[in-house]
């Protein structure tokens, strides 16, 4: 057990830290929250940056692109970046942290070929269709049905929560494939290219005003077939694939970003009530980012990152939404305009980070995950199955 | 950087956890500490860990596993003092803990005392006036209120106070995510076995999301007990913030999961015969030792920017 770094880390760090203190100052100012074009524009422009530098897909396999860089460098360019406050991926999202692993696990060669060098890259935008008006914690009663048609699948249904589904070029899609058999048995995963015919994306305004989600509608749209990742039917394997992605690590980089913000605020605040609970929700991060090492060091053993991983999204989100309940009791009065200096972003972050323990399989939910994958508890008799 | 057990650390942990399991069942840690625990203890090398080469990373390894088991007795101090008081060491922060209880008083030979200057030890055969309690929080650790404690003789300075407040918390901290964990693991079986309405009461979401909350809470403060450890050991980031945080979740978890065990068990919960009052007594004892978690939460706090400061 040690967390010290070594000095080819340390050496990574100060090669990363002296290209940030070049790159940053080049990059155009960050555009509005609600035009989507600019701030396309403005992450894929990021991620080119970050390509041309050698920092795109630090854990991807050199092969697509990526570094191949040891899990230490990872947390490394976490750090750094989060403290040099670099922009986040933003729209590059979905494709960099959960559908590029997914098609690296389970893609074919010409998918693989096709889309991780472009994402990469920043030339190609994902967005996520899983959730639909009726199956949300319950995903996998999932209706929107793919019909084959020679080489192509027939797809009709609604999508909902579709993140990025705006600006995205491809879409993660699950549909039913066999609506006979066991609910879980009957989807597939497939990629959706966003510009064929048939696809209405209507964006969805949440507690920000904003519309980072979208309704997706889907009639009779043709799919080839050589687009399903994962056999047919095996699709609810490949989205556990998924979910262990965006569960699992795709957190990490709020997490970091979430200590820089308990900074910010602790800057603002005086109140010895209030400094306590910032303490005590510094601890809870620092605890985190400790575990969040652990589960990486398990990982780079034993393949898989343990028990770590499946608690890390629940413990996160129910200590950011303490810190973001304690931020608008430090603004107070300040907070009550989102368009306040120095502040109002602080507000925003509040209201964004409600959905944290909602998205990406609720807080409820993954205490039901934990019981049962690791305690080893019983399921609840379901009503009906 | 790798966070994770060593092939050693292991070892020890498996270790200390089968002579815990084979020599301190439930039945005789209820009998409480004597000489026998101690000796039993000295032998395992649980206080001389770190003189025999070990850092405070494994020693807070082998801690947690003493925690688990609930193994009752001065231990923290003993593994503290080894090396500068021979015989049974108990221990006392007299200016951060408040009124002079001193635990295991007629057990011990000596009593080492942080006061504000250092360190000094007290034989405990020159402490009088003691007033015994007839009914400790802890069943399992027995209180004196003192009066005034003699001077005895100093051992070190503001330089081993240090030490020992990091250390001791650290330690403390490591057995109270044993508390956790053996809290956890109790609840766990019992609501596989506890059936209601015709089946497991641990199949109840009402239930099941208690426990994986016990369950979170432990691994999160394990992790930073870990994490403090080891910066105390090779300090890479504050030290001080690092051993606060940990000591501080630990408590923490250690008595949350405390009060859930007690809710999971239902009416057994509040009953002499099962274990957890145990454990949850002990968790509350041990939150006001080394620190609570309130004066924890603040160091942490002291070591963010404070009001003004540009972040």
């Amino acid at each position: 057990m040690d967390l010290k770094y070594s000095e080819s880390d340390e050496a990574f760090r100060s090669e990363l830290r002296a290209w940030l203190a070049r790159a940053l100052p080049e990059l155009p100012a960050h555009p509005g929250r609600e035009d989507w074009k600019a701030r396309r524009r403005f992450d894929t422009d990021w991620q080119r940056r970050l390509f041309d530098a050698g920092y795109a897909g630090l854990s991807w396999p050199r092969e697509y692109g990526g570094r191949d860089a040891s899990p230490s460098e990872q947390l490394v360019f976490l750090e750094e970046t989060t403290a040099a406050r670099a922009p986040n991926v933003g729209v590059n999202f979905v494709g960099l942290l959960h559908a590029g692993p997914t098609l690296m696990t389970e893609g074919t060669d010409e998918q693989k070929a096709r889309h991780l060098p472009a994402i990469l890259r920043g030339d190609e935008v994902w967005c996520q269709g899983f959730s639909e008006p009726a199956a949300g914690s319950d995903l996998a009663a999932l209706r929107t049905r793919a019909v084959r048609d020679g080489d192509d699948y027939v797809v009709t249904g609604q999508k909902i929560w579709c993140s990025f589904g705006q600006v995205g070029d491809f879409g993660e899609l699950l549909v039913r494939t066999d609506p006979d058999a066991p609910k879980h048995r009957g989807i597939s995963w497939l990629i959706l290219p966003m510009d064929l015919p048939g696809i209405e994306v209507r964006p969805i305004e949440t507690v920000l005003g904003s519309s980072e989600f979208s309704e997706v509608f889907l009639d009779e749209v043709r799919v080839p077939v050589a687009n399903r990742v994962g056999a047919e039917n095996d699709g609810w394997r490949v989205t556990q694939v998924t979910f262990s992605f965006e569960r699992g690590t795709a957190f990490v980089s709020e997490m970091v970003e979430a200590r820089r913000l308990l900074d910010d605020l602790a800057a603002l605040t005086a109140d010895q009530v209030d400094r306590r609970e910032l303490g005590h929700i510094a601890a809870e991060l620092d605890a985190l980012w400790a575990l969040t090492k652990r589960n990486v060091s398990q990982a780079a053993r034993t393949g898989s990152p343990g028990d770590g991983a499946l608690m890390i999204k629940l413990a996160y989100s129910e200590t950011r939404a303490r810190l973001g309940e304690l931020s608008l009791r430090v603004l107070g009065r300040a907070g009550l305009d989102l368009d306040a200096p120095e502040v109002g972003e602080m507000v925003e972050e509040r209201l964004r980070t409600l959905s944290l323990t909602i998205a990406a399989g609720t807080s409820q939910i993954q205490r039901n995950i934990i019981s049962e994958r690791l305690l080893g508890l019983p399921r609840e008799p379901m009503m009906t199955l | 950087m790798n966070f994770d057990l060593t092939a050693d650390q292991e070892a020890l942990r498996d270790g200390i956890r089968s002579r815990c399991v084979s020599r301190f069942p439930m039945k005789r840690v209820r009998d409480g500490f004597d000489r026998s625990v101690w000796d039993e203890l000295g032998e395992a090398g649980v206080f001389s860990l770190r003189a025999d080469g070990f850092g405070l990373a494994d020693a807070a390894i082998a801690f947690e596993e003493l925690g688990r088991a609930l193994v009752p007795g001065p231990l923290v101090w003993g593994h503290l003092a080894a090396g500068r008081a021979g015989g049974i060491t108990g221990g006392i922060d007299v200016v951060a803990d408040g009124p002079v209880i001193v635990e295991h008083l007629d057990a011990i030979d000596a009593l080492a005392v942080i006061d504000a200057e250092g360190v000094r030890l007290v034989p405990a055969a020159v402490i009088d006036g003691a007033e015994p309690a007839a009914r400790p929080l802890d069943p399992l650790t027995p209180v004196h209120r003192v009066g005034r404690l003699p001077d005895g003789d100093r051992i070190g300075g503001i330089d081993l106070l240090t030490q020992w407040r990091l250390e001791g918390a650290v330690l403390i901290g490591a057995f109270l995510v044993g508390i956790a964990r053996a809290c956890t693991d109790l609840s766990v079986a019992y609501a596989q076995e506890r059936r209601q309405f015709d089946r497991p009461i641990g199949s109840f979401q009402a239930v099941k999301h208690i426990l994986a909350d016990m369950a979170v809470r432990t691994e999160v403060a394990r992790a930073s007990v870990h994490a403090a450890a080891c910066t105390v050991d090779d300090p890479q980031m504050e030290v001080t913030r690092a051993v606060s945080g940990a000591k501080l979740l630990a408590g923490d978890a250690a008595v949350t999961n405390g009060l859930a065990a007690t809710q999971v068990h239902g009416g057994m919960g509040f009953t002499w015969e099962v274990d957890v009052h145990l454990y949850l007594k002990r968790a509350w004892l041990l939150g006001t030792a080394f620190g609570t978690s309130g004066a924890h939460a603040d160091t942490v706090a002291d070591c963010l920017p404070a009001k003004g400061d540009t972040p």
